[in-house]
């Protein structure tokens, strides 16, 4: 079992003749991902990394039978992108194109709603089920397989959690990244809520930032239906008021996005907050009771 | 972005927003001529001089080492010269500039709003902004206009007002008569109030506003509705589309090392501590910043230099990082994923060498691909550099550097 992405899923790169499409896709076959090819509108019929490239992604889907897709697209037209997915029936749509103006986010976010696919990101490092698929731009060999999930809103924050986790004997079982946008496909929330569903988690790391309600309403929902451990880190603790810290949304507005307001809640819903990213594998390790404290 | 409230003035009205008219002026006989125009267009008798910073509470912030605000009424073109002659090229210190102040470049002679009339003036909050929960723009308006519209929300939450937009209509017609209902308005101010509200949403949604703040939206004794204080900021991420306004970008209203830093595409935010970051990615700059403070220090700065950490923009992120006087100390946390930590244990290495001296201590953690040899290269450096590759490590570093 795995969320999201799997050894089966088939994975079409949106962007995929780009710099950063095909540096990417090479990893990502690289890391045994099943790419089955790419979009690149007006090179259809072309090959790419042994991989057969598409006008559109309709024509990768007919071909190929891809359920994922990835996408590296700029950001004038990565909202375009993410719809063309949704619309040729492509089941779980990764972006991690950063930049992409609120407002192309707003109709996406519309848009997608009824149609059956599910948005990950935009501006995120994407999702890796350990040893099965990365669907990302993450550096593979810092996931082991294992029993811990993650859902983040940073990059090298998750692999820096992963490692921690990886380094205390526990693996990786999926890490989501759900970017650190204002608007997102994914919430906090709904990625939590698959790890919990998915009987080889046994536990989950949950790493916020400053900005958005998202980890407050993660751990209202935690407290009412969690039922294995969650260690809970929220960036940005020592982030002024009113500046925006490198990502679109991690940006405190008023008192309630703070990361101590998000840390309050979060400890009052049961998840195992820590203050310093650098115990964030150990307090894991605790809360399955495989150390003791 | 931010703008200033003469050039935010100036896009409302062109989207057919009524505005307090003004004129800017950069010296004190221009504002006597730009007082002496306005009085022909619009025939106001007395004049509002606003000092324009990036910067709320102007009212009641102060020229330094004067009594002067930053915003006064003129009534005669005498006081329109003294004033603008007492804020020009001074500093106001407000509540949000903190207490280093921001020169004032420019002032906006407006036409005075609260002159007699049939009807009673009345002052109301409203703005434009996205609802991150819902992905949806919303118009949050109030009756109670001219306050902090946080101690609203704490005091008198029912008096707030939101309407939603739904984005594959935008604003409809019965959504504008509610605010203006909701706002107690009757006859031509309800009027008034709807062509407000509908313009106001147009100019947000056209020129990919972040944020529209007007406070006051005021109503004249002749039922005008009218933006009397604006605050426009822009999604950055869109204005690539909108290249006239990009240009309406104030660089002397920002930190000269940040924009110095940004002409290096280094995402580097100024903080008031005594420890220095570099690092790659947005989250672990914030949790490395964290980390600092829990080390027994304040972070100096927000800096993240991505994915390409190599000499030359680790020496110009050191040189950034090194030109607050403040710092005592340089926490350096590079996650090398797909950048291998040797290249990047190099690339600082080299930047250090190319620098000449560096008189305060650095602390590297390079943690990922290669760490052990990134290690031994900042080791084998003979540089006055301390390594780390555990997170913990590092923060023990700090802390021990600082005692």
């Amino acid at each position: 079992m795995s969320v999201l992405v799997n050894k089966n899923s088939k994975i079409l790169v949106q962007g995929f003749t780009g710099n950063e499409g095909t540096f990417h896709a090479t990893q990502m076959l690289e890391y045994g991902t099943q790419v089955v090819g790419g979009v690149t509108p007006g090179k259809g019929g072309s090959m790419h990394l042994d991989k057969p490239v598409f006008n559109t992604v309709k024509d990768g889907v007919t071909s190929t039978g891809a359920d994922v897709s990835i996408i590296f697209v700029p950001p004038p037209f990565a909202a375009d992108a993410i719809m063309e997915a949704a619309e040729a029936g492509i089941k779980v749509i990764v972006c991690i194109t950063e930049g992409i103006p609120t407002k192309d986010m707003i109709a996406v976010k519309e848009y997608l709603k009824g149609s059956g696919a599910r948005l990950i990101g935009p501006n995120c490092p994407g999702i890796i089920t350990a040893d099965e698929a990365k669907v990302g731009i993450m550096p593979g060999f810092v996931f082991k397989k294992g029993k811990i999930g993650i859902v983040s809103k940073s990059g090298t924050l998750t692999y820096e959690a992963a490692d921690q986790v990886v380094k205390q004997g526990m693996g990786i079982t999926t890490a989501i990244g759900i970017g650190g946008d204002p608007i997102i496909g994914t919430t906090t929330k709904e990625a939590v809520e698959l790890l919990m569903n998915d009987p080889e988690t046994e536990g989950i790391v949950m790493i916020g930032e400053i900005g958005g309600g998202m980890e407050a309403e993660a751990a209202k929902w935690i407290k009412e239906h969690g039922t294995k451990p969650v260690v809970g880190f929220i960036a940005g603790q020592t982030a002024p008021p009113g500046r925006r810290m490198g990502h679109a949304g991690a940006i405190v507005g008023g008192a309630d996005d703070t990361a101590a307001a998000k840390m309050k809640i979060m400890r009052e819903c049961g998840i195992h907050v820590v203050e310093s990213p650098a115990v964030i594998g150990q307090t894991m390790a605790k809360a399955l009771g495989l150390v003791t404290a | 972005m931010n703008i200033h409230e003469y050039q935010g003035k100036a896009i409302l009205k062109s989207f057919g927003v009524s505005i307090q008219e003004g004129i800017v002026a950069d010296s004190p006989s221009a504002a006597v001529e730009a007082a002496k125009k306005l009085q022909a267009d619009t025939g106001t008798g007395w004049w509002v001089i606003k000092a324009q910073i990036h910067a709320g509470g102007r009212g009641k912030g102060k020229i330094v080492g004067t009594e002067q605000r930053g915003v006064a009424l003129a009534k005669n073109l005498d006081e329109v010269s003294t004033i603008a002659k007492n804020i020009l090229g001074n500093t106001l210190v407000t509540i949000q500039t903190g207490d280093a102040g921001k020169q004032v470049n420019k002032i906006l002679v407006a036409q005075d709003v609260y002159y007699p009339g049939a009807s009673p003036t009345k002052e109301f909050y409203m703005s434009v902004l996205l609802d991150r929960a819902k992905g949806r723009n919303i118009i949050m308006y109030s009756t109670e206009g001219g306050m902090n519209i946080e101690d609203v929300a704490h005091d008198t939450p029912h008096l707030i007002f939101k309407e939603e937009i739904d984005p594959r209509v935008g604003l409809q017609p019965f959504q504008a008569r509610k605010v203006a209902f909701n706002l107690g308005l009757s006859g031509e101010a309800f009027k008034q109030m709807v062509k407000f509200v509908t313009n106001l949403y147009k100019a947000y949604d056209t020129i990919d506003a972040a944020m529209f703040e007007i406070n006051p939206v005021f109503k004249t004794s002749d039922d005008k509705i009218i933006a009397v204080d604006t605050k426009l900021s822009f999604d950055e991420n869109a204005l690539f589309r909108h290249p006239d306004y990009a240009a309406l970008r104030d660089k002397t209203e920002e930190d000269p090392t940040e924009v110095e830093a940004g002409e290096f595409n280094l995402n580097y935010v100024k903080l008031d501590g005594n420890v220095g970051c570099m690092v790659n990615g947005a989250g672990l700059a914030m949790a490395t910043m964290d980390i600092i403070k829990l080390s027994g220090g304040e972070p100096a700065n927000f800096l993240d230099v991505g994915g390409t950490a190599n000499a030359q923009r680790v020496e110009q992120a050191f040189r950034i990082i090194l030109k607050d006087e403040n710092v005592k100390a340089i926490l350096v946390n590079i996650f090398g994923g797909i950048v291998r930590c040797d290249r990047v244990a190099q690339g600082i290495v080299d930047a250090y060498k190319n620098m000449g001296s560096i008189n305060i201590p650095i602390i590297v953690r390079l943690q990922g691909t290669n760490a052990v040899e990134a290690k031994k290269i900042i080791d084998d450096s003979g540089l006055k550099v301390f390594s780390a590759i555990a997170l913990q490590e590092a923060a023990d570093l700090v802390k021990k550097v600082l005692a």
